[in-house]
Formats: C-alpha cells, sequence, structure tokens
C-alpha cells in the first residue's frame, strides 16, 4: 500500500470513527463526551500553551473551547473532522484571550530585525558570524532553545509566526482570524521569522561562549555523535 | 540591489512571488554577497526549527492530562445542559 492510500484509509476511518462519536455526543452521551475529552485535551492543551505561555491561561482556554463546542455540536456538519474542528475552536479561544489579558511587557521588535550599513550592506553582527554549531547542539536542547526564542517574541509577532508556521494556517486564514489585511500578515511573518532567527543567533552565541568560558560538560557534540543519537 | 532590499524581498522569494525580473535581480544579488546568502540560509533553518520543535514526538504535546481537568471539563458540559446544548 502506498503512503497516500495508507493516508486515504486513516482518514476514511478517522472519518468513521467521528460519526459514531458524534451520534453519541448529539444524544448526550456521557462516554461519548469522555471519548472526545480523552483524544482531543492534550493536543488542544498544547496549543493553547504555545499562544499563552501560561499554563492557568492555558486550561481556561482549553475549557472555553470545549464549552464552546458543546454548545454548538448540533451545528458541526461533519464536513471536517472533530479534532480539526476543535483545533480551530482553540485557536480562536487563545486569541480571544490573548485580546483581552494585559499585555506583559515585550523586547522591541526593531531591536531584533538586522542592522544595514550607510551603504546598504548587511550589517553582520557577531552572532551571525559563529560557526554553525547549532547544527550539532542536542536535539534536546536545540528543542528548549527554539521553543524559548519562539516565547520572547512579541505578541503580535508570535501569534503570526504560530498559526502560519506551526498550526498550518495559510496567509489568508491567519489574517481572517487576526481581522488584518493578507499585506499586514505578510509583513508580520517576515519580521518574526527574521527575529526568531536572531534569537536562535543570540542563544546559540551565549551558550557556546558560556561552554567555552566554564569548560563544562560540553553543549556541542561532534557531528559525528549526533548522527549516531539522532532518530 | 542592496542588501536591505534583499531581506525586504526575502520572503516573497521563498514564496515564489517575484516576478522573472525581479526574481533574476534578486539571485544576482544572492550570487554575489556572501553575508546575504548565509542570512538566507539562516533565515530557512530558523523557520524550519520553529516548524519541527512543534512536530517531535517528545515535543510539547502532553499525554499526562490531569484527570482533574479532564473533569472540570465534564462537569462544565453537564452544566450547559443535558444535551450538551
Amino acid at each position: 500500500m502506498s503512503s497516500r492510500e495508507r493516508r486515504s484509509t486513516a482518514d476514511s476511518q478517522a472519518r468513521a470513527r467521528d460519526r459514531s462519536l458524534l451520534e453519541g455526543l448529539r444524544r448526550g452521551e456521557d462516554e461519548a463526551f469522555r471519548a472526545l475529552v480523552d483524544a482531543n485535551t492534550g493536543p488542544m492543551l498544547a496549543v493553547a500553551r504555545r499562544f499563552l505561555r501560561n499554563e492557568d491561561d492555558a486550561r481556561d482556554a482549553v475549557q472555553d473551547a470545549y464549552l464552546s463546542a458543546f454548545r454548538s455540536i448540533d451545528r458541526f456538519e461533519g464536513d471536517a473532522l472533530l479534532s480539526t474542528w476543535l483545533h480551530r475552536i482553540v485557536v480562536n479561544a487563545c486569541l480571544m484571550r490573548l485580546r483581552t489579558r494585559r499585555r506583559r511587557p515585550e523586547t522591541s521588535i526593531e531591536d531584533l530585525l538586522p542592522g544595514f550599513l550607510e551603504n546598504g550592506r548587511l550589517a553582520v553582527s557577531q552572532s551571525a558570524k559563529r560557526d554553525r554549531a547549532d547544527h550539532v547542539l542536542e536535539a534536546r536542547q536545540q528543542r528548549a532553545l527554539v521553543t524559548d526564542a519562539i516565547d520572547r517574541l512579541p505578541d503580535i509577532y508570535r501569534t503570526v509566526l504560530i498559526l502560519r508556521d506551526i498550526e498550518g494556517f495559510d496567509t489568508e486564514q491567519t489574517a481572517g482570524v487576526l481581522e488584518l489585511s493578507v499585506p499586514a500578515v505578510k509583513t508580520r511573518l517576515h519580521r518574526a521569522r527574521q527575529a526568531l532567527k536572531e534569537l536562535l543567533d543570540r542563544q546559540v552565541f551565549d551558550r557556546l561562549e558560556a561552554a567555552k568560558n566554564q569548560d563544562s560538560a560540553p553543549l556541542v557534540q561532534t557531528a559525528e555523535e549526533v548522527d549516531h543519537e539522532m532518530p | 540591489m542592496k542588501c536591505r532590499e534583499f531581506v525586504e524581498f526575502l520572503m516573497s522569494y521563498l514564496d515564489e512571488e517575484l516576478d522573472d525580473t525581479a526574481r533574476s535581480v534578486f539571485e544576482a544579488h544572492l550570487n554575489g554577497c556572501r553575508d546575504c546568502h548565509r542570512y538566507m540560509e539562516d533565515y530557512v533553518q530558523a523557520v524550519e526549527l520553529g516548524r519541527s520543535v512543534c512536530r517531535e514526538p517528545a515535543g510539547p504535546v502532553p499525554d499526562d492530562v490531569p484527570e482533574g481537568f479532564v473533569q472540570a471539563i465534564l462537569q462544565a458540559r453537564r452544566a450547559v445542559g443535558s444535551r450538551g446544548k
């Protein structure tokens, strides 16, 4: 069986499971609600944590999303998978919370965008001149570093980056949920990616400097070691 | 083209949204400027790293949702109405 056929079979099975689950939900069966919550709470919580970076807020958003879904379950037409439908609802619940909660102090995006010399050439920062050591950081360290960098982006840029690059929304859908124009989404996404690049540059550079100064357990492995360890 | 314009049009280039003329000018700069070449590589890598942290099996999808939280959701459901309305 080809991978396309396998995907198609998996999709058909998921739709069949959804149909049966949906019947139970519409009949108000406790077991059906339990099954829905068991299957979807983990992924929904992961989405909410990415957006809100605070466990209490993330749980509140997931709960809001479920309540919204439970109220509208009779109107769900089954044209998408239940998991996809819930994903959209929890994203909206997170965006709603981001709009209403008090802003925390943020790094200015301008400080994270590239600088240029008077002649228009790129001003290459020290961190950008580092060796490409990020290729040989342990996968676990790299994940922590990237997650931290995304968390440090200002909210209006982080939100666009998460929607477009992580949650799988296209530019038009992102513009729709954020009530922005398509060009505004593109500008914010490009700035967010530039800032993410800069933050990763700085963090890797700082870690390499710290490792060099402390001469402690090596943060950097050889490429051969990483190749051996990576799945 | 200067580096400033290169950086400005980078995402449009990667999304294949530049017309033929603009793409040729962009690529001429790319081939002649080591700093911009490196900038583009790091930019692409940063985007891919951002995507990959959320795809990895050991990534942040929790499989240890607290039972108390699940119960709170189900209780809230009952409060919404016996048929979920």
